[in-house]
């Protein structure tokens, strides 16, 4: 059974639990991560990251992809980055990839 | 950053599980009716449980008035292209239909995050496997006691607490999230606590702790079920006890008796506001329990109208909508778009019309008088359940009563 009480760190391989998905609401025209009885909608930066949170990338990885599309300090990035993603984990949004896939 | 998340369950003045608030917010309830996020669909009224609160109308819909399995994948493409993002599967007992596989198989092929809502008597662990792999997102169970001899009677079905137990454990294993659905009255109250630990123990996500709404079956029942004032204020100590020592491990949704409520629920989110039903036959319904307002003539999916169509455009779901249907004292009341006027189906059920105020508000000519009866009815220890089924319900037997 996935952990559901990740802390978050440079070496996690996050990703969205099987209950929680990211999705483009054509109707409404806004990013939704739909989960059990809510419906909640990211900003376009969580938008950003939560696409790279695949559980193959290290949030070091996706760090440093966002600092050189954002030609901003590698510091300031990852303190906000770590922030964000250890907020949903904390709200059950995040999980960890298994050491093992079959 | 801390902000990222425009959240229902906790963002500013929006209610619980009002996620339609948050992405209508630049837009007045006024302006627009907007395809409710989540739809729940019941797909049977069949079931081998007979709880004496089932919120079924009493009226059941039997087997062969059930949509059939193409118009259900029909019904759920529809939602689908409307903007409906999340459907409920839930009856009656869901899983007593043999197409339930192929139908959230069907869900998730038109991107719709499916719930399954059931009293899980009838799954075996291939069968919820097979769920599973078909999409299914996440299973909300229902325990009507934390042991079984309460459990068992309460729900009229031998073993049913067993199975249920078990059933919690395989869903948890599957790796889906599980929600305790505790349905709570008189005569399981004590067990309270015992069914928070329970729902720790079997490593659920959420609980919802529901005092019993009565309209339809319930109101039958009502003199056996009513809780105690007592039950009630002790009740609330211990979920607030319980929120906050298991924050971050289980999230505890708690729905008032609202007899005792000084304020009305604010009923599905208001009328024809943020929610539909489908019901086994077809028909689109403002409430699972609209149907016990008779004079109401509701659309079918089965009609030549869109549900598009229905919802926005239906006399059923625009004769209560908004405020503007409001008599005295909610037309000039400051609640009035807080409440939205209580609920519809308990209005009727207590006063013989749906366009009054729900005898819940204080504010109500009749609150005093339920609240009253309520205490009356709670204290008279008539403890025999009149229990649910398609022969419109059986008394319990001397012999049951009392187990």
């Amino acid at each position: 059974m996935a952990s559901r009480n990740i802390s978050v760190s440079e070496e996690s391989r996050p990703k969205l639990p099987r209950h929680a998905k990211l999705k483009f609401d054509e109707t409404r025209q806004v990013w939704v991560i739909l989960a059990p009885e809510r419906v909640l909608a990211p900003d376009e930066i969580a938008v950003e990251v939560l696409q790279l949170c695949d559980g193959v990338r290290s949030v070091g990885d996706i760090i440093d992809q966002l600092t050189i599309k954002y030609t901003a300090p590698r510091e300031a990035i990852g303190t906000d980055v770590i922030a964000m993603l250890q907020d949903l984990a904390d709200k059950g949004f995040l999980t960890e990839a298994r050491e093992k896939t079959s | 950053m801390s902000d990222i998340l425009a959240d229902g369950k906790t963002a500013g003045t929006a209610a619980p599980s009002d996620g339609l608030a948050v992405l209508e917010q630049n837009r007045s309830t006024a302006e627009t009716f907007g395809i409710p996020l989540a739809v729940l669909a019941e797909l049977t009224h069949r079931c081998p449980l007979q709880c004496p609160y089932c919120s079924n109308p009493v009226e059941l819909d039997r087997a062969g008035a059930e949509l059939t399995t193409e118009e259900w994948k029909k019904v759920l493409s529809e939602l689908a292209e409307i903007g409906v993002l999340q459907i409920h599967f839930s009856g009656g007992e869901p899983t007593a239909r043999k197409d339930l596989v192929e139908l959230v198989q069907h869900a998730t092929d038109v991107g719709l995050y499916s719930n399954l809502i059931t009293s899980a008597v009838l799954l075996t662990k291939e069968k919820l496997s097979a769920l599973a792999d078909a999409g299914l997102c996440h299973v909300q169970i229902s325990f009507q006691g934390n042991e079984p001899v309460v459990a068992d009677r309460v729900a009229g079905l031998k073993n049913s607490h067993e199975k249920k137990l078990e059933a919690a454990k395989w869903t948890r294993e599957l790796d889906m999230p599980l929600t305790v659905n505790a349905v709570m009255h008189r005569q399981n109250l004590h067990q309270l606590s015992d069914i928070i630990q329970m729902a720790v123990d079997l490593d659920a996500d959420r609980l919802e702790v529901a005092n019993v709404q009565y309209y339809g079956w319930a109101l039958k029942n009502r003199a056996a079920l009513m809780p105690t004032l007592e039950q009630i204020e002790e009740t609330s100590r211990i979920v607030e006890e319980a929120a906050t020592r298991l924050k971050g491990i289980l999230a505890i949704d708690y729905v008032v008796p609202d007899y005792y409520a000084l304020r009305p629920k604010k009923c599905m989110g208001g009328w024809g506001r943020q929610f539909f039903n489908i019901s086994p036959a077809g028909k689109v319904l403002p409430c699972h329990a609209a149907e016990s307002i008779t004079g109401l003539e509701f659309e079918s999916v089965r009609s030549n109208h869109s549900i598009a169509w229905i919802w926005q455009n239906s006399e059923a779901f625009n004769r209560y909508r908004g405020t503007g249907w409001m008599p005295e004292p909610c037309k000039s009341c400051e609640f009035r778009e807080v409440d939205f006027g209580g609920c519809r189906c308990q209005a009727f059920a207590l006063t013989g019309d749906a366009g009054n105020t729900d005898p819940a508000c204080t504010l109500s000519p009749m609150h005093e008088q339920i609240f009253k009866q309520a205490e009356r009815e709670a204290a008279a220890h008539q403890d025999r359940f009149l229990y649910r089924n398609f022969a419109g319900g059986t008394l319990e037997t001397e012999g049951e009563h009392g187990a």
